[in-house]
């Protein structure tokens, strides 16, 4: 009977009873649903708010030592901004001392000779300090400042009756996002960093268990191949993660508000692509770690850690030194932050996704050959 | 005595736990030293050779000239000369550059006269943060052109300009702000795996009940139990500061007091954290799910890369659970602002509250939480 049935039939009658298998696992032990759909719901909603560049509110101290009518339209200008919450010091030691207590995050000043010094056309010093210890947060702080300041000066000279004597003006598009939202780009690195993490700990906690049981070696002794186990184990976990992706997906477009200008399709595609490197990831860290704590760290170290802070979703790879740039290359999120950022905020831009989605297929394919070699060799 | 007998016995158990594997060993010296360079190079917000398309339409000397001001600023590279209108998209859509210069036909010409003449910048706003930026060092260049522009046409400037000034990190490198930071990211991650498991890989080999029913107190245990992680952690710490200080030239302008201070309540703390998970779990497997729930947010919500001062008040609220938030303003007053023992109380006191609570806690589950 058995030698009937052909080698294509049987392979897939025994992936059928596997997967079957792995499905009544995950439905009765809610831990893996948990981790596939629970665990990106919380992160991203807390993080997708909690997570902003967008200083608003900053608190200001103003520092007038004359008031007259010259100071009071460039304190009108910062109270009126909806970037700084001003508060007023009679000195400039006080002012200082509330800087330094992280009352204020800078200071603007007005010394007495002000007033004078603009009527006469005597180029008027505004003094401003900022703490620089955030220093991102810093220079962001006096590009607002700035702003206020040239807006003051147009509207002086506009009421004067006069041009402002500036020789080259700046004008600018911001593409893709002009009102310089954050969470914009944000939170489509987010979800690269959340999928990175739920899909290698699906595969690594889940299928680290069947080694530890010993349940794995029982698999060995039946007629199953060790790439039919091992596609068996992908496929469920990797529906499950996909789920969880297009979760992520759908409230990034409709909690958040994030535009999605690419097509759905492609989104599908990279994701796809993206999910079977993040389960190869988790599968390969689970065969290779013989004891816990060492498959805890190394899940540690190369996920959550590189996929935050080498992947380009918050920090800018071209800033990077050459080689930190280099070894961003080995950290898949990095493709996938590049693709998620471009599909949700600029379009399907076909040479872009194209080269980071062969970067991810690359990597899958290793992570695969890898996985099933050292398989093999862990039961020798 | 016996008390301490006791405590010291049990500590060099855990101890060599730890350290007795080879593997182990190096997870606890390697990776944190990969990950501090690694990372110490990698996060840093400031921008330099912003990729730059010049699309000059003019072909007078005011023009060049401004576009030489471009070309000599270092955060600017010029990598791509720009000859139609059309070929701007490509370039900004593959992201070869992030930003494209456009100056007009008539700039030289207004220029000339004494007109008020406007280029315009085109801006890759995928990345908000950074095109804010590159936009922000585009206008200070074009400040700095226009003033000594008018310096020598003898014409009057704005009739007020801003002088600012930077405290504590006057060039504005972020990397003073990020590095302080590691130093208690990767604390956190250390101390958490090693406690996170600790209690958990007894109950998995089923030593636990046995060390229930020894002599030892559940204070005993407790204190047994912390030891490692606190020690592990001071030296880590340390190190790391080391580190920060030697090979980074981060300053270092308050006392070591208030610094290690602020690190023994955080790991006392994170000790804390890490025994209550694990005591919570009963395979090492949910020990260290459980530690990683735990670092995630406390790492993302800290203030370690994005303000708390921006995230909604609810989410600023549940900051106040995580002794990361604490210890990162300790670490930067310390190093950044010269912060004294006094001006930093509001940053200690929740930490020692929340590791004494959650050692209690963990103390409590020793003993009630049973299979």
């Amino acid at each position: 009977m058995s030698c009937q049935v052909s080698g294509f039939h049987a392979t897939h009658m025994r992936l059928r009873g596997m997967i079957r298998k792995e499905w009544l696992q995950i439905l009765r032990d809610p831990s893996s649903l948990a981790i596939a759909f629970i665990l990106p719901l919380v992160l991203l909603l807390l993080f997708g708010y909690g997570v902003s560049l967008d200083a608003r509110h900053i608190p200001l101290a103003l520092v007038v030592e004359q008031p007259d009518a010259q100071t009071a339209s460039l304190t009108g200008a910062f109270e009126r901004s909806d970037y700084f919450t001003p508060t007023r010091f009679s000195n400039i030691q006080a002012a200082q001392l509330a800087l330094k207590t992280h009352q204020v995050d800078g200071i603007v000043w007005l010394r007495n000779n002000f007033g004078c010094c603009l009527l006469a056309g005597d180029n008027a010093a505004i003094g401003v300090i900022v703490n620089g210890v955030n220093a991102n947060q810093a220079r962001i702080t006096e590009g607002y400042i700035q702003g206020v300041w040239q807006t003051w000066l147009q509207n002086q000279s506009n009421a004067e009756g006069r041009d402002l004597p500036i020789p080259v003006t700046l004008e600018h598009r911001i593409w893709f996002n002009p009102a310089m939202r954050s969470q914009d780009f944000l939170i489509p690195g987010l979800i690269a960093v959340i999928m990175t993490l739920t899909g290698a700990l699906l595969t690594a906690m889940v299928v680290a268990r069947e080694w530890e049981r010993g349940t794995m070696e029982a698999l060995m002794v039946t007629p199953i191949r060790i790439w039919e186990i091992l596609i068996g184990k992908l496929i469920p976990y990797f529906v499950l993660g996909m789920g969880g992706m297009l979760l992520t997906v759908a409230m990034a477009r409709w909690q958040f508000d994030v535009p999605l200008r690419g097509s759905f399709w492609t989104l599908l595609g990279s994701s796809a692509l993206f999910m079977l490197v993040a389960l190869g990831m988790g599968l390969l860290i689970s065969i290779l770690a013989k004891s816990q704590f060492v498959a805890g760290q190394v899940a540690i170290i190369v996920t959550f850690l590189p996929a935050f802070l080498l992947s380009g979703f918050i920090f800018d790879i071209s800033s990077m030194p050459t080689a930190v740039q280099a070894i961003t290359h080995l950290v898949p999120a990095r493709y996938f932050v590049a693709i998620l950022q471009t599909l949700f905020l600029a379009g399907d831009i076909w040479p872009l996704v194209l080269a980071n989605s062969s970067a991810l297929l690359l990597i899958s394919l290793i992570f695969l050959v890898l996985i099933k070699y050292k398989a093999r060799k862990r039961l020798d | 005595m016996s008390i301490l007998h006791h405590i010291f016995a049990l500590a060099t158990k855990e101890f060599l736990a730890v350290l007795r594997d080879r593997r182990s060993r190096f997870v606890l010296i390697g990776p944190p030293i990969i990950q501090l360079l690694i990372f110490g190079y990698a996060a840093t917000f400031d921008l330099n050779n912003i990729p730059l398309g010049i699309y000059n339409e003019d072909n007078g000397a005011a023009s060049r000239e401004l576009i030489s001001h471009f070309r000599g600023s270092p955060h600017f590279q010029i990598i791509k000369r720009v000859e139609r209108d059309a070929e701007i998209t490509p370039l900004i859509d593959g992201r070869q550059t992030l930003m494209v210069l456009h100056v007009g036909p008539r700039f030289s010409a207004k220029m000339e006269r004494g007109d008020t003449a406007p280029v315009q910048v085109i801006v890759d706003g995928r990345n908000s943060n950074t095109a804010m930026l590159a936009l922000n060092y585009a206008r200070s260049i074009v400040l700095d052109f226009n003033r000594k522009w008018s310096g020598r046409k003898g014409q009057a400037g704005p009739p007020a300009h801003l002088q600012v000034r930077a405290w504590f990190n006057s060039n504005l490198e972020s990397r003073w702000f990020i590095i302080p930071g590691i130093v208690g990211l990767l604390t956190l991650v250390v101390t958490l795996v090693i406690t996170a498991l600790s209690v958990a890989r007894e109950r998995e080999a089923d030593t636990f009940d046995q060390l229930l029913v020894t002599p030892l107190r559940p204070t005993e245990i407790l204190i047994g139990k912390a030891l490692p992680g606190m020690v592990i952690g001071i030296i880590e710490g340390s190190f790391i500061i080391l580190v920060a200080v030697v090979w980074f030239d981060i300053p270092l302008r308050g006392n070591l007091g208030a610094l290690y201070l602020g690190l023994f309540l955080f790991l006392l703390s994170a000790v804390g954290v890490g025994l209550m998970i694990s005591s919570l779990a009963i395979t090492q497997q949910q020990g260290l799910l459980g530690a990683f729930l735990f670092l995630v947010p406390a790492v993302i919500l800290s203030g370690f890369a994005t303000p708390i001062a921006n995230m909604p008040q609810v989410v600023q609220t549940l900051t106040y659970l995580d002794p990361l938030r604490y210890f990162l303003i300790v670490l930067r007053g310390v190093f950044l602002e010269g912060s004294s023992i006094e001006l930093l109380t509001d940053q200690y006191w929740p930490m020692a509250l929340i590791g004494l609570c959650s050692l209690a806690l963990a103390g409590w589950l020793f003993r009630h939480r049973m299979y």
